[in-house]
């Protein structure tokens, strides 16, 4: 089944060029460290799943691209054409002129029904091209204009068009501080929206990624690509092909639909995140062995303290002995310190991977009381390689991780609303004081459920 | 892309705004080698073919034939005009982009605002709808004006109204220059607040600038220049500094290098709207984050490094350096000390090679020293645009939302009621037809109002910040 993913915002085009950039790298590398013929069925899943095949053999991304001025997507497109290994289609792209100004009610309530028709249209041009459609996989900041309010809209709109198909929306977390002012309206904005209407939220947090590239990559100059590329890497790992079950050798068919099954058993909780391990610059990777006992054992510590990266994971956390509530109140930073999961999704790739033990994730403390480990936990494998990692481990977790930051955006745009500060730019295109109170219940109430796991 | 046009009143607004498309011009010539008619030019400048007659002859596309910018030219004399007119620049103008008078305003905000006013409306409105049927997709129009004389202050403001009505949809951005304490125009004050009244009325944005603080950056820089300090040495011919646009010898008179700082404020200001970034700024981004309240839209603005805007070539010195340097009081493009005063937001802009790690290592070095408002501790803007000023690897622009504008305002208001209180020159003004006493009073207390507003804020300060009870859900 094919994904078609739909970029939105300079944001979301440049995240886009970067995961369909890695995905073929890495289906095309030859350190797959498998046979021929694995590597072949490993490159036709992938290529069904994000490709389309054009006629003098050059790969055309199933994408749609959208922004609201023209820079960034003739920067996406030029970028593609000088790889000239991939592109994207020739008609699959829109964009005006004026941009949505980090307004996310400019974004959802004028660009969005003005351009309505245009956008999906182009959307139904990619899914008429794909013989059965596994869903959409949206990327989009949620900090800025188009990406949150048109990547908002034009989700709550594919929702009504395509219903019975699934919806993940890629988002990127701001920094915590310095990107964007109103990002936090922004931010409130389009959780809130989505919440209602996409299936998943897939995040990635921008001050993490930008640690992960100073921490484990070495980088002393960290750029947007950078950062960018280790998004995209991990992406890929998730979403690159593994087999459909264990001692099978075909591929996973529908990853997006098995994705959502094992992950979000509830839709008050969607809220998911990648980690991965190993992860290091190319230099130090030529130095490095890797047990799978070794990568799991670490992968683990980091989902239940809440690390991002495996530098200066916290060792001391372990899973509560008893799910007995304690007396007193706990302080919130207390009470998460050990992050407790709906589910979590393993994802292994390389040499030898049926001998990995993934006992250490089956244990039910990981997990809220009212979902087994049975169908709490999922592993997914393949014994061909990723990128230039002899053995890798991706984990996406439906957890408590994101509680923190959450409540962190919330806290600081209820500050700013208690002022009225910057309320008359979203008015100004229709957006009221009610919907930003409504979006502040909503969030508050996802804040308050992930807090009682 | 979008595009600007810019609106250049009397005087100073003529020499600033001469400044600013030589500069331009520059820019692009130095990034845009091919000659090619591209996004990024158009978003100042029409392409023409001048064998066209009439109004029609313009090019979307292709080899650059005529490029004719999207200004209108308004002063109620002839002289500054008539000197762009004759001078290297006159081919980027013409005849229809102008309006001009003879007699001049005499340094009365009556005489420009009423009498002007009236008079050219209908022409400035033609000219304006005209600037902006040229435009594919017009974003913003960009004032350039001085608050204390007649011309600039009196029509400048009065055309702010014209363009609200004419199109709500298109921003106002305007650059005001406002006087020191010891302009010689005696009726400056006067002019001042009946012109702050218009700005507070009717403009998106307002930078303000003035002469002194000019004045003192020049002055370091010929310092700097002057010191010999070890690798410095005067470029040959530089990009920064706008020579066509002079009217004298640098020597003669420091205005032109004055200017020059404020052209250069403007293109740093749209470059990240022209030029392709790693973190894009549009033009609507800025009144979007910056301005929190509709009134409190008065941005202080600082350009590092200071070598930028001047003939020199002076070793780079570290990066983090050009960050410190804007925040301190005198890179201030006004008479205001930030770090003292009370942060509302604040947008750092930067061109060149410089890479996100580098802003979030200044912001997080920064942050500790200055105070910001409880409700926006975390009010940073940032843009990253990869194409630096010609001849340097980079340079910022901090636009701050700050309540150490308060004083020019007060400074102002105190000049003013030494004035009215003694009712000097006052006739000169009532006699126009259309002037009450009430105009003074009103700009007056439009002015107060604004003061007050910032006095408020600044109470603030001293106080703890503290989270504020949230919603509570039941669960």
């Amino acid at each position: 089944m094919s994904i078609v993913t739909v970029q939105l915002g300079q944001c979301g085009n440049q995240i886009g060029f970067e995961v369909f950039d890695a995905l073929f790298s890495d289906s095309h590398c030859t350190q797959g460290l498998c046979s021929k013929r694995e590597n072949e069925a490993y490159r036709s899943s992938c290529k069904e799943r994000f490709f389309n095949e054009e006629e003098n053999g050059v790969p055309i991304a199933r994408a749609v691209l959208v922004d609201m001025e023209p820079k960034v997507i003739n920067q996406t497109l030029s970028k593609a054409v000088q790889s000239s290994r991939w592109k994207y289609g020739q008609r699959s792209c829109f964009c005006q002129k004026q941009g949505s100004g980090n307004n996310w009610a400019y974004g959802y309530s004028v660009h969005g029904p003005r351009h309505e028709e245009s956008v999906m249209n182009l959307i139904q041009k990619e899914v008429e091209k794909c013989d059965s459609l596994g869903g959409f996989f949206i990327i989009m900041s949620m900090a800025g204009g188009t990406g949150s309010g048109l990547g908002t809209f034009i989700t709550q709109n594919l929702q009504d068009q395509y219903s019975s198909s699934l919806k993940m929306n890629h988002i990127i977390w701001p920094y915590g501080t310095g990107e964007v002012i109103v990002q936090n309206y922004n931010s409130i904005l389009t959780l809130s929206h989505l919440y209602r209407s996409s299936d998943a939220l897939l995040v990635h947090e921008n001050d993490a990624v930008h640690k992960i590239c100073a921490k484990l990559m070495n980088i002393k100059q960290i750029s947007f690509n950078n950062i960018n590329q280790v998004i995209a890497h991990q992406l890929g790992s998730v979403f690159q092909p593994t087999y459909s079950e264990e001692g099978s050798f075909h591929y996973r068919r529908n990853p997006l639909g098995d994705l959502m099954e094992n992950l979000v058993p509830h839709p008050e909780f969607k809220m998911l995140g990648v980690r991965d391990v190993p992860r290091m610059s190319e230099n130090s990777l030529a130095y490095s062995t890797f047990t799978w006992a070794g990568l799991l054992k670490r992968l683990r510590q980091m989902l239940i303290s809440n690390a991002k990266m495996e530098e200066g994971i916290d060792w001391q956390v372990q899973p509560p002995l008893s799910r007995l509530p304690t007396l007193g109140k706990r302080s919130l930073s207390e009470q998460l310190r050990f992050n407790t999961s709906i589910a979590n999704l393993v994802v292994l790739r390389g040499k030898d991977v049926h001998s990995a033990d993934v006992a250490g994730f089956k244990d039910p403390a990981l997990y809220t009381s009212w979902l087994g480990p049975d169908n709490a936990f999922n592993v997914w494998t393949t014994q061909r390689a990723f990128s230039k990692y002899e053995k890798s481990a991706a984990l996406v977790s439906n957890s408590q991780f994101l509680v923190k930051p959450l409540d962190m955006i919330v806290s600081k745009a209820w500050n700013m609303f208690a002022s009225k500060a910057y309320i008359h730019q979203y008015t100004k295109f229709g957006i009221e004081e009610e919907d930003f109170l409504d979006s502040f219940t909503l969030l508050e109430q996802v804040v308050a459920s992930y807090c009682n796991l | 892309m979008t595009q600007s046009v810019v609106v250049q009143v009397g005087q100073c607004g003529n020499q600033i705004g001469c400044c600013f498309w030589d500069l331009a011009l520059r820019e692009h010539a130095a990034v845009n080698q091919k000659g090619i008619y591209d996004e990024a030019i158009s978003s100042f400048f029409r392409n023409v073919d001048t064998r066209v007659v009439g109004d029609g002859g313009s090019i979307s596309k292709g080899k650059i034939c005529s490029l004719k910018a999207r200004a209108v030219l308004i002063d109620m004399e002839e002289g500054v005009v008539n000197e762009i007119l004759q001078g290297p620049l006159r081919d980027v103008f013409d005849s229809k982009q102008l309006i001009t008078d003879i007699s001049g305003s005499g340094n009365n905000w009556a005489v420009g605002h009423k009498v002007f006013g009236h008079l050219y409306q209908e022409q400035i409105l033609e000219k304006l709808r005209k600037s902006a049927e040229h435009c594919d997709c017009l974003q913003c129009f960009f004032v350039i004006h001085s608050m204390g004389g007649g011309t600039g202050s009196g029509l400048g403001t009065f055309l702010l109204k014209v363009l609200e009505d004419e199109f709500p949809e298109v921003y106002r951005f305007v650059t005001s220059i406002y006087p020191s304490g010891e302009d010689d125009v005696i009726t400056s004050p006067y002019n001042s607040i009946l012109a702050m009244k218009e700005l507070n009325e009717h403009a998106d944005c307002v930078l303000p600038v003035d002469n002194q603080s000019l004045f003192d950056i020049i002055s370091k820089i010929d310092l700097m220049v002057n010191s010999g300090k070890l690798g410095t040495t005067v470029k040959p011919k530089s990009l920064v500094t706008s020579s066509a646009g002079a009217f004298k010898k640098r020597q003669e008179k420091p205005f032109d290098a004055m200017n020059n700082i404020v052209a250069n404020l403007l293109l740093n200001l749209t470059s990240s709207a022209r030029f392709e970034g790693s973190l894009n700024m549009d033009l609507n981004e800025i009144s979007m984050n910056l301005v929190p309240f509709p009134q409190l839209h008065y941005l202080v603005s600082s350009l590092t490094p200071l070598y930028t805007l001047a003939d020199v070539n002076i070793p780079p010195r570290r990066l983090d350096q050009m960050f410190s340097d804007a925040f301190s009081k005198d890179h201030q493009l006004i008479q205001a000390d930030p770090k003292h005063s009370l942060y509302l937001a604040c947008a750092l802009m930067v061109r060149g090679n410089v890479q996100i790690s580098d802003l979030r290592r200044n912001i997080e070095r920064l942050k500790p020293s200055l105070q910001f408002v409880s409700w926006n501790q975390e009010g940073w803007k940032t843009s990253l645009c990869s194409v630096p000023p010609v001849g340097h690897c980079h340079s910022l622009l901090a636009l701050a939302n700050n309540t150490c504008v308060k004083p020019t305002f007060m400074d102002l208001r105190e000049r003013f009621t030494r004035l009215y209180k003694k009712k000097a020159h006052l006739h000169h003004y009532l006699q126009i037809e259309g002037m009450e006493e009430s105009c003074f009073s009103e700009a007056l207390s439009s002015l107060s109002a604004l003061i007050q507003e910032y006095s408020q804020l600044d109470a603030t300060k001293s106080m703890p910040v503290e989270d504020l009870p949230r919603l509570s859900v039941a669960v």
